[in-house]
């Protein structure tokens, strides 16, 4: 990253010193650090909309600057979740069963511990075996490398599969969401080894760590910050320079990048995979703040809503993936939440927890129309830019 | 009261008079008159037997009043009579034997009888024999459906006795049949008993199948030499029908080898011997590990203050020294190995008829898709729109259907006009959408997809709103109940029938507005070339939108048909979306015929998954996502593409 890279990106050095601000300001109005005007599930509330919006991020690149629509980046997302919570919760349940055991007279044998932690985990589902996929769920070394792995292989393949096979456009929409759509039946089962539809809870108690969750949602508050600004920055440095180029003329022109002699499918299959490990990271930031982590959060619907956000942030500009995860998902948790006033009409009074999901639909079938840059469209006014191109 | 004693006289010697002859209805009761009159169900069998063997035809009407609390004891001389009750509360005592009149009592002269339930439930069984040749053909069935429900070694003789005058020719059938079952269950003759087994050897029936199994009920020897009796098979230690440790407990159970010390018995045993931190001189904290503990617990033994282990070598040796089999209850051989012959048989051919169930249910799973798809096939398939509320579509079908049925209550009418009113809802629904939102975006196709989708969510939300999150019922009329059943293996219901019909009647409708009319002619000018087909006066705009909504109605029509078997809820669109543009894909896009292959194979194979690993729906689905996905590799436009320009992208 040399200097010019910014110097020609002057956004980028803009959204970095606003998101440290925000933290900044953020952790002296918190329980955990500052003077406590923010509650802690708010932190966490505001942690987890970070990671949102770094997946948006990852979002934007593949498909406003790679042109590719996918139905299915929630099932990255959800795969780097289950990955990091397998440690939390394996580790967590071997803290809590050696405990009870060491208060038996005969000290426990590592047979014992093994069958409690088994019994412990997977009795939900009637079982008390370790399946196969666990054998690593000791090593948060391994664990953290699969947050990545995983994911990414999972891409890799698929994106292996499609890209080679041509399938494009709505295609491959509907096939991204077919696979998050098969992931999340196949863990909604209890053979699938991960608790089927009970999902991995607990996760927001880190093992070993007795601070309190308004100090435990900070540092997640930050971690998150922190891979936001990481997650920007790469992404800024990779769609400006030539790789960057490439697969912006892919998305504008398919056919045109491959007879210049352009591997299109090696680019598609990068930029497919990058973003499934950036995905998987944003995951697992977010999963320990939720606390838990089940099938229905990979769920087709999800990959829709994060294109949502995306779309009415405003796609092919990086902020605008982060303004519009942001607004959508706080305006989302402040409608749902109850906090929203409900108009009385004299008639009928509307309650926003009943129709919140109507506006948010109609007001998206309005920015699709008339809005195509999002809601970035009017910062680009704003700055006095003119729109990039982005069909 | 001179005239009521000489009746009385009169009465009285009238059994009496006849007992010379031969013994009367009355003379049998009184014979078991102490039985009868403290009836209790341990007690009351002989009693019945001794009233059913005497073969008299009015026991039928005795046992049947008795059963009823019918019968009366009368208390001055214990005779038992019929009764029934005058205006003024005196009774008239009828005659067992004839059913005459005999004399008027006061209730206070007369006892009623009141078998528990016990009792009545013995005289039932006793009076199926009687039914059995009963002239009402409905007591005639009841009594095959008591005897086949509960059968008895007792009734074989009257039901083989009853088939010689039976006139009807169904009951004659089950007869029949039952009396062949009972052969093999209770016949004592051991030929006969074969030969009805080889008689139904491969029938399909679960009665037969029921009868079998216990005949070839085993259970299981552990000696160390062959067995007396039936041996049905020699069980290895070690294979899946008998694990070593299963073995063990059956020989320990058999008192044939000491109880195996268990991990847990063992921590007990040590726990109860610490003694000052140690046992037997191991430090207790160094016990965290299975191999210390076992030494300490020899340690233990050694000491005289523990029973010994049993070891690995041990058990190995107590199950050397024994064999295992699996003897059956039933003595005779012959008998077992015909009906082991006789349930393989039956097994394979129940085997085909499960596959061939298991087609129609592919078959029916198939309808339901292509249900669902055929309107996607003409919005996304033709016309190449992505419309992710087709399954907000189906459900508004479904809540038109809902919401007629509030008005008309008659089932069938209400279907009728249910039909046509979602196909106009969900037309003008499409309609609206086309004009308001699909028009702008038409090269824009991934925006479609999402401004549909936003249209999607807040129809889901809306339907939530109006009609509640609970589901909703669309009741079916009464003549689509049941199902069609071919044999006890083979079965499909009437409405899965309908749904299949409906779904060719589909693919009909749209063959023939595509190829017949001239929207179709129009469509398909557009599709292929909208500037080329303006020019020779299509109005593309109109032909769009009357597409458009086509689709949509079918899949309003679908909707209705979809909610007849499933619950109509806000979601159930959801459901079908995803299956729903796979199957499009799958079949080819463009073309219905590939719509009808893509849903065949989709229903097929997830029908087939589920075949193989049963009760598993969640699984069938996975392994079906990733046969598509691998499948779009192979044929990337589906089972029937396009060719030539109109397939371009």
């Amino acid at each position: 990253m040399n200097r010019s890279f910014v110097v020609r990106n002057p956004s980028v050095l803009i959204f970095l010193v606003l998101l440290s601000l925000f933290t900044l300001v953020v952790t002296i109005l918190s329980e955990g650090f500052g003077v406590g005007l923010l509650s802690t599930s708010f932190v966490k509330v505001l942690g987890k909309t970070l990671c949102l919006c770094l997946i948006a991020i990852a979002m934007d690149l593949i498909w406003g600057y790679a042109g590719i629509l996918s139905l299915g980046h929630f099932a990255f997302f959800g795969l780097g979740g289950y990955m990091i919570g397998m440690w939390l919760m394996y580790e967590r349940t071997r803290q809590i069963v050696e405990n009870a055991l060491s208060e038996g007279v005969l000290p426990p044998t590592p047979e014992e511990i093994s069958t409690g932690i088994g019994n412990q985990i997977f009795g939900v589902v009637g079982s008390s075996d370790f399946p196969l996929i666990w054998a690593f769920a000791d090593s948060l070394v391994l664990q953290l490398a699969f947050v990545v792995l995983v994911p990414g292989l999972l891409a890799l393949v698929f994106g292996w599969l499609a890209f080679r096979s041509r399938v494009t456009g709505v295609y491959l929409s509907i096939l991204t969401q077919a696979m998050t759509l098969g992931l999340s039946l196949y863990l909604f089962q209890n053979a699938s080894g991960l608790r089927g539809n009970n999902g991995l809870s607990g996760l927001q108690n880190l093992p070993g760590v007795t601070a309190p969750q308004s100090v435990v949602s900070l540092w997640f508050f930050w971690a998150s910050a922190l891979a936001l600004g990481l997650g920007y920055l790469l992404v800024a440095w990779v769609v400006s320079g030539k790789f960057g180029s490439v697969i912006r003329g892919i998305r504008d022109n398919e056919a045109r990048v491959r007879f210049l002699g352009y591997s299109v499918e090696t680019y598609k299959l990068a930029v497919f995979t990058l973003t499934a490990c950036i995905s998987g990271i944003a995951g697992a930031l977010y999963y320990p703040q939720a606390g838990i982590i089940n099938p229905a959060e990979v769920a087709p619907i999800a990959s829709i809503y994060l294109a949502v956000w995306v779309a009415i942030g405003g796609r092919g500009r990086l902020y605008g993936a982060v303004i519009g995860t942001a607004f959508v998902s706080l305006v989302s948790s402040w409608f749902t939440g109850g906090q929203a006033p409900d108009i009385d009409l004299g008639f009928y009074a509307i309650k926003w927890v009943d129709w919140w999901l109507v506006l948010l639909g109609l007001s998206f079938v309005l920015v699709t129309l008339y809005a195509p840059g999002g809601i970035s469209s009017f910062v680009d006014k704003l700055a006095g830019k003119t729109m990039e191109a982005d069909r | 009261m001179k005239s009521l004693l000489l009746a009385m006289c009169l009465v009285l010697s009238l059994p009496n008079g006849a007992l010379a002859q031969s013994p009367t209805v009355q003379d049998l009761l009184q014979s078991q008159r102490a039985l009868i009159e403290k009836s209790s169900r341990r007690t009351i069998g002989p009693a019945i037997d001794a009233l059913v063997a005497s073969g008299l035809p009015q026991m039928q009407n005795v046992l049947e009043a008795w059963q009823a609390k019918g019968m009366w004891q009368r208390k001055g001389d214990g005779f038992f009579f019929a009764a029934r009750k005058n205006d003024d509360g005196t009774f008239i005592l009828q005659d067992f034997e004839d059913g005459a009149d005999v004399a008027t009592v006061s209730s206070a002269e007369i006892k009623q009888l009141k078998p528990n339930s016990g009792v009545r439930a013995m005289i039932a069984t006793a009076l199926v024999r009687f039914q059995l040749t009963d002239t009402d053909i409905t007591k005639r069935a009841d009594a095959l459906d008591s005897i086949s429900r509960d059968p008895e070694a007792a009734l074989l003789a009257p039901l083989r006795a009853s088939i010689e005058g039976e006139t009807d020719p169904d009951i004659l059938a089950r007869k029949v049949r039952l009396e062949r079952l009972m052969t093999m269950a209770y016949d004592t003759d051991v030929p006969s008993r074969v030969a009805a087994i080889n008689d139904m050897s491969g029938d399909l029936g679960v009665d037969f199948r029921a009868t079998l199994n216990p005949i070839l009920s085993t259970s299981r020897v552990v000696s160390p030499t062959a067995p007396d009796g039936n041996i049905a098979r020699e069980v290895i230690v070690g294979s899946d029908a008998l694990t070593h440790s299963a073995a063990y407990a059956l020989l320990v159970a058999a008192g044939g080898a000491p109880v195996e010390i268990t991990a847990d018995a063992r921590d007990t045993t040590l726990e109860a011997h610490i003694d000052g931190g140690r046992i037997a001189g191991f430090p207790v904290a160094q016990l965290s590990s299975e191999a210390v503990r076992d030494q300490a617990y020899d340690a233990l033994v050694t000491r005289g203050l523990a029973p010994p282990r049993v070891t690995q070598t041990d058990i190995d040796a107590s199950l050397a020294s024994y064999r295992f089999f699996d003897v059956y209850d039933d003595p005779s051989p012959a008998v077992t190995s015909a009906a082991e012959a006789a349930l393989a048989a039956s097994e394979t051919r129940v085997a085909f008829g499960q596959a061939a169930d298991l087609g129609l249910d592919a078959l029916s799973l198939a309808s339901i898709y292509f249900l669902a798809a055929i309107g996607l096939a003409i919005t996304f398939g033709v016309m190449g729109v992505i419309n992710m509320a087709h399954g907000e579509f189906i459900m508004m079908g479904a809540y038109t259907g809902f919401v007629v049925q509030q008005y008309v209550p008659n089932h069938t009418a209400s279907i009728l006009l249910a039909v046509p009113l979602a196909f106009a809802v969900t037309f003008g629904a499409g309609v609206t959408l086309e004009r308001l939102v699909v028009r702008r975006l038409y090269h824009r196709p991934l925006e479609t997809l999402l401004a549909t989708f936003g249209v999607s969510i807040a129809l889901q939300q809306l339907a939530k709103n109006i009609f509640g999150t609970q589901a909703r019922p669309l009741t079916s009329p009464s003549w689509l109940d049941g199902a069609w059943v071919i044999n006890d293996v083979v079965a499909i219901s009437y409405i899965r029938i309908a749904i299949f019909i409906l779904a060719l009647l589909f693919l009909a409708l749209f063959l023939f507005i595509m190829k017949r009319t001239r929207l179709g002619l129009e469509t398909r000018a557009v599709t292929q070339n909208p500037r080329m087909a303006a020019s020779m006066g299509i109005n593309p705009d109109r032909v769009n939108m009357l597409t458009f909504g086509l689709g949509s109605g079918i899949a309003g029509i679908a909707g209705v048909a979809i909610g007849l078997f499933a619950k109509v809820t806000s979601e159930m669109g959801s459901d079908y979306i995803v299956q729903s543009f796979m199957t499009v894909v799958v079949g080819g896009v463009g073309n219905i015929w590939g719509t009808l292959a893509g849903a065949a194979m989709i229903g097929g194979f997830q029908k087939g998954v589920e075949w193989l690993n049963p009760s598993n729906t969640l699984a069938a689905q996975t392994y079906m996502i990733i046969f598509i996905i691998i499948f779009i590799q192979f044929r990337p436009r589906g089972i029937i593409a396009l060719k030539g320009r109109a397939a371009g992208d």
